[in-house]
């Protein structure tokens, strides 16, 4: 008895020392050369740039690849203090919105420009999900050059995707809400079936220099849209969208949005939207929306409300909208480097479905439809279907390409990329990521030509990866080499805010593009200086206009007197320097704004009303050369009525 | 000679950390072109003087000197008499060595005579660039040499040097056998 009790005991013991039930972790998963193929050597560069949206900081980041290394945090929809975007007067028009300034918002997706369905990189667009609107950014400055405000959207999420030579840009809303006049807007919220509309927005995209404008609305019915791409190659001409909530409600949507067995792709056929157009179809309804342009010439943004959009509505008008059922709440749809396969990513799905866009023009032209949605109509699944890939993984969400005809999924809930044949719907590998991978990203992965090389995975959940931060922790990332038939990990970096959708592109394509400063005989700000022998202050009323110029290592004037308390200043700086990575800062004490950072050849303005008797000194904020310590003056604040005369002057020793 | 009128004549480069695309300043029959800007905004530091074409009086008339120069060539040409080509060999190496001399008194006085309340002051340290080839001033390397008029030139130099020496060759043989 005694003998058994031992050797009970015994077991126990060697099963609680066992380690080899357990499966293995995370930290097998790296294998002995990843470090020299993430390896950029000092002063050497990475093979590719990558633009990550920022999520929930409002900018994109800059990131090279396959190093990892962040270049810049680029701000577009959020005010960023350390150049003055939003704080400046030139900046402030470009956060203006039909609701007034907005100072943040929450960026998702990046969409980078296209001809013929490859990267020509020349503008990156992001996504405002919070309040609609979306940005452009020239990827010669890194600088957001253009907003747009898309009206009768709430939750802009399905958004930004572009056709293949960036003729739209589109606009999906995520919450389908009241469109029209105020009687029409002001209604309940139960009777969202009947007077909730779901907006999709084509935004036009000029050719030669990228300026945007709402081409047309389409009023869709009331489901909420997610993500969704264009057609290409052989499918340019359609669009196809992600829906959920087909159930159409609006509370508890986490139960109530998930009890069909199938929601829709919307496929849009935008080419007979234009033929509609073309015949005077559409209608102009009403509609308030700010649209804000940067000019690179004189240094400003302007903002323009506008107050008109052109609306189709696709129960009317016939074979613009068709359905394709789709299992269980989709929340990506991809279409292959072909332009053939599209992939829906079912996030409580079981399978993945891939469908077939010649099977899709055969089904129209048959007429094989299973029913319809407002007239429009819903294609039979079968009748689309290409395949399903089986037991792929648990909660599928988004799809990129190699170009080697293979697909990758991300699953958020069994966190792990699989890799699978699109032909052939075969699982071909699949590797773990740190820890619930959202969006996944191949170089030029969305369009017509991948470089199927590296995949980056930016998760959610980033728990033990990283020294920790306290409760918020840096979102991570994963790189992997797919150049291989495995996936294997290459690196773990962290990123910027949460980065959701990214895109990156070969380096080659801009690097040589980059604007360097710019030229001041070429600045037409309406108060630039062209020389510090223009530097001056003019009083006009209660405003002060300081004409200021800095070039190393001084400020022109940098003694002024002659200030009143409660006198609004405002600061026009215009660095002279006509030379690469020489910005010049402004900083004066007690303003309520931020600093200014201005390039070479550039004028800012800072707005700035002393609160208070004194003498105020300013300083330049960035390292600008050997005697940067030097770059200083004083500004004189004398009580309000005050006589003392206005004076200014630079060197002059009394 | 003719090419001067269109090619820069002189060139001087400057590299430093900062710099490591490097500085380049061209000097022209009549004017400058390059980073004179940036060159002027690194040098105010250490007080020399704000280089630009009122500097430099020869611009003025040297367009005068090559053409008279060249005119005088065409005539030698025309008068084909052994004394023409040596007078107009000699006003080519007159003008080199004037050039060199005029350009060697410059970079001494652009070196030497600096401002005094310049903001670094290094003692015993004179910043005159190099006549020709490579020199170390400060975190600076200086380069200056002829640039690709400044070439031609030297090649016409030496073609002329070649036609004064087998003229002379010639002459003396026909010294000789008179």
């Amino acid at each position: 008895m005694k003998t058994k009790l031992w050797l009970l005991a015994g077991a126990a013991v060697a099963m609680a020392l066992a380690n080899g039930c357990k499966p293995k972790g995370a930290q097998s998963a790296l294998s002995g050369d990843a470090a020299s193929k993430v390896y950029v050597a000092p002063g050497q560069h990475d093979e590719f740039y990558n633009i990550i949206s920022g999520g929930f900081n409002g900018q994109m980041s800059v990131v090279g690849l396959p190093s990892g290394r962040v270049f810049k945090i680029l701000p577009v929809f959020s005010v960023h203090p350390e150049n003055g975007w939003g704080f400046s007067e030139e900046t402030k028009p470009m956060l203006n919105t039909s609701h007034g300034f907005v100072p943040w918002d929450d960026l998702h997706h990046i969409a980078i420009s296209t001809t013929n369905a490859e990267h020509d990189a020349r503008w990156a667009f992001g996504n405002a999900n919070n309040t609609p609107r979306i940005a452009r950014v020239d990827l010669t400055t890194f600088k957001t050059v253009e907003i747009i405000e898309i009206p009768n959207s709430g939750g802009n999420h399905s958004s930004p995707f572009i056709t293949e030579n960036t003729e739209y840009v589109v606009a999906g809303t995520r919450f389908s809400v009241p469109t029209g006049d105020d009687n029409q807007r002001d209604v309940p919220i139960e009777t969202y079936k009947e007077n909730f509309r779901g907006t999709i927005s084509f935004i036009s995209v000029d050719k030669e220099h990228g300026d945007m404008d709402i081409a047309f609305q389409l009023e869709a019915p009331p489901f909420n849209f997610d993500l969704a791409r264009a057609g290409k190659k052989k499918s340019h001409g359609w669009f196809f969208f992600s829906t959920y909530n087909t159930e159409m409600a609006h509370t508890l949507l986490e139960v109530n949005a998930s009890q069909k067995d199938k929601d829709f792709i919307m496929a849009v056929n935008w080419k007979k939207a234009e033929e509609y157009i073309k015949q005077g179809k559409g209608k102009k309804v009403k509609a308030k929306y700010a649209h804000n342009k940067w000019n690179e010439e004189t240094h400003m943004a302007t903002s323009v409300i506008k107050d008109e959009v052109l609306s189709l509505d696709p129960r009317e008008l016939k074979d613009i909208i068709y359905f394709i059922p789709c299992p269980k709440s989709p929340h990506g749809t991809d279409t292959d480097p072909s332009g053939e396969y599209i992939v829906g990513s079912g996030k409580l799905a079981a399978i993945i479905p891939v469908f077939s866009f010649t099977k899709m023009l055969k089904a129209i032209e048959n007429q094989d439809f299973e029913g319809s949605v407002d007239g429009m109509p819903v294609l039979r699944y079968e009748s689309v279907l290409h395949g399903e890939v089986e037991k792929p993984g648990l909660g599928p969400l988004h799809t990129e390409f190699d170009g080697k005809g293979n697909a990758y999924t991300s699953f958020f809930v069994s966190s792990e990329v699989v890799k699978w044949n699109i032909e052939t719907l075969q699982v071909l590998d699949r590797v773990p990521t740190y820890y619930s991978v959202g969006h996944l990203m191949i170089p030029g992965g969305p369009t017509g030509k991948p470089h199927g090389k590296y995949l980056v995975a930016y998760n959610k959940i980033t728990k033990d990866r990283y020294l920790p931060t306290g409760p918020e922790l840096a979102h991570s990332a994963q790189l992997y080499d797919i150049s291989g038939d495995k996936m294997q990990l290459l690196l773990d970096f962290p990123t910027i805010g949460e980065p959701h959708y990214a895109e990156a592109f070969p380096a080659t394509l801009i690097k040589d593009k980059q604007v360097k400063f710019y030229p001041l005989e070429k600045n037409n700000h309406p108060r630039a200086l062209k020389g510090i022998n223009d530097a001056r202050v003019v009083r006009e009323g209660n405003k002060v206009h300081v004409y200021m110029t800095t070039i190393r290592s001084n400020f022109r004037p940098d003694n002024i007197e002659g200030i009143r308390v409660g006198d609004e200043v405002y600061f026009h700086v215009t660095n002279l320097e006509q030379d690469w990575d020489v910005p010049h800062g402004f900083a004066v004490k007690g303003a309520n704004t931020a600093e200014l950072l201005i390039m070479p050849g550039e004028t800012s303005t800072l707005k700035w009303i002393p609160d208070r008797v004194g003498v105020f000194p300013f300083y330049c904020t960035d390292f600008c050369s050997a005697l940067h310590q030097e770059m200083q003056g004083y500004i004189r604040v004398s009580p309000a009525g005050s006589n003392v005369p206005l004076k200014y002057s630079t060197g002059v020793a009394e | 000679m003719i090419s001067a009128y269109f090619t820069p004549l002189w060139q001087i480069s400057l590299w430093a950390p900062q710099y490591p695309e490097g500085l380049n300043m061209k000097i022209w029959i009549d004017h400058l072109s390059g980073d004179v800007d940036i060159i002027n905004g690194v040098n105010h530091y250490i007080g020399m003087k704000h280089i630009g074409v009122e500097m430099f009086p020869e611009f003025s008339y040297l367009v005068y000197v090559f053409g008279f120069i060249i005119g005088f060539g065409f005539l030698a040409a025309v008068i084909g008499k052994r004394w023409s080509l040596y007078t107009f060999f000699s006003m080519i190496t007159l003008l080199g060595i004037g050039v060199l001399v005029d350009m060697y008194l410059w970079g001494y006085d652009y070196g030497h005579n600096l401002d005094p309340t310049a903001a670094i002051k290094v003692p015993g340290m004179a910043y005159q660039p190099p006549l020709i080839g490579y020199k170390e001033l400060l975190n600076f390397l200086a380069y200056s040499g002829p640039d690709t008029g400044g070439w031609i030139l030297a090649a016409v130099g030496s073609i002329m040097l070649y036609a004064v020496v087998s003229e002379k060759l010639k002459s003396k043989k026909e010294k000789a056998l008179a």
